[in-house]
């Protein structure tokens, strides 16, 4: 029974992350800004909500396979959104200033 | 509970109109680049679908060719596209003559599309309203198929020609493109760092992946198609990182591997036919290691033609065979 709430308590906070990274996204003013609140944010929230499932999964091995996923997600993650960042610089989008 | 299910069929109807919302916008996008995103955005969402319609086989599909490599393939062909709408003044085709011919070349595909709605219309008000499909036929002839995934078992043994005929098309496709492809070598860039470590991290794991989605799929979702897109995905981030084909093998090894799938589909197929006097009908007891054979060869085959298609044209060197 603990379990379950703990683990509600953790997929609730991911979505939670999702949302603020998603409205980031939206609201931000430009592309650099925008990939940090993205990555930074849904990178969190995914590791919440893969900690929040592993603690509901039926056995060991399913809940390794959910943190591979999220290892996974981390690597491409991070290394395509420094790949669109470098795009944006290399095609001289400019940092935004206030 | 009650609150659970309505929290589904909301969550059903949201996924339901974001699809078609997707599908309007890849369609009638007036930027093409934002069409291709739209139809990435599609492919994810039908995936999730696919999921909720208890389709797992499907799903994995959709995911991987459907949106991941469909997407590629059309990312590849927009960069294509863009020196050519630069300096694409040159055309020889006068404005009048371009424009009837885009005229037909609108009305056409228009058309084709209609004929085929149509037909689709009527076969689906054909249907009988409460049929029962071919499930249980494939339940209770499992045990003789060789595999315990129902959806391996049609698409590997009891509707094998199917597949053969699905490997064919794949192929043929990369000879229309080879055909038409000019030979010219893409941009040269240098991949970076990141991009380096990333491909070098990752193509492991994607042919680890490719492989578990290969063994999986005898009993549990997955299977040649899944795990040659996976393959080929791999493929595509090493072409992307700067990874070049070994040339001694840019010949005839590349071309078996490219055709490798479809023959052995035929050898086997012709093979049983000797045995057992049917065509492609599998004899039960050696039905688990046919397919298992047939399918490694088909990811390989898959995976390859599908890197080979985001390439987009033959291998320099092909011209002196």
């Amino acid at each position: 029974m603990l379990t379950e709430y703990v683990s509600a308590v953790l997929l609730v906070a991911g979505a939670i992350f999702y949302l603020a990274g998603t409205i980031g996204l939206l609201r931000f003013p430009d592309v650099y800004t925008r990939l940090h609140a993205l990555t930074k944010a849904d990178n969190l929230g995914l590791g919440l909500i893969v900690i929040g499932l592993s603690l509901q999964a039926s056995s060991f091995a399913a809940a390794g396979k959910l943190f591979l996923i999220w290892l996974l997600v981390l690597l491409a993650g991070a290394s395509v959104s420094h790949l669109v960042a470098r795009a944006a610089l290399h095609k001289g989008v400019h940092l935004w200033k206030r | 509970m009650e609150a659970l299910a309505l929290l589904q069929d909301v969550f059903d109807i949201l996924l339901g109109f974001g699809l078609l919302w997707l599908a309007w916008l890849a369609l009638f996008s007036l930027d093409l680049f934002r069409s291709i995103v739209s139809f990435i955005s599609f492919g994810l969402l039908m995936a999730i679908i696919w999921v909720r319609l208890d389709a797992p086989d499907v799903a994995l599909a959709e995911a991987a060719i459907g949106a991941g490599l469909t997407g590629a393939l059309f990312l590849a062909a927009f960069a294509k596209l863009q020196p050519a709408s630069v300096n694409g003044k040159g055309s020889s085709i006068n404005p009048q003559k371009q424009s009837s011919r885009k005229q037909l070349l609108r009305w056409l595909p228009a058309l084709i599309m209609l004929w085929i709605a149509s037909g689709l219309t009527i076969a689906i008000l054909a249907l009988p309203p409460h049929a029962t499909g071919l499930t249980s036929e494939v339940t209770s002839n499992l045990t003789a198929s060789g595999v315990s995934n129902p959806v391996t078992a049609v698409l590997l043994n009891f509707r094998g020609y199917d597949t053969l005929l699905e490997i064919v098309v794949l192929l043929l496709a990369l000879l229309a493109v080879w055909s038409i492809g000019s030979s010219v070598p893409s941009i040269e860039s240098e991949p970076g760092p990141v991009l380096d470590t990333l491909s070098r991290l990752l193509v492991p794991i994607l042919i680890m992946v490719s492989a578990y989605l290969l063994w999986v799929g005898a009993h549990a979702p997955g299977g040649a198609f899944q795990a040659g897109a996976v393959l080929g995905a791999a493929g595509v981030l090493l072409v992307l990182s700067g990874w070049k084909l070994y040339p001694g093998l840019e010949g005839f090894p590349l071309r078996l591997v490219l055709t490798a799938g479809s023959i052995t589909f035929v050898v086997i197929a012709i093979l049983t036919m000797l045995v057992s006097g049917t065509f492609m009908q599998f004899p039960p007891a050696q039905a688990s290691i046919l397919i298992l054979i047939l399918e490694m060869v088909a990811t390989l085959s898959i995976g390859v033609t599908l890197a080979a298609l985001f390439i987009g044209s033959p291998p320099t060197d092909i011209k002196k065979l």
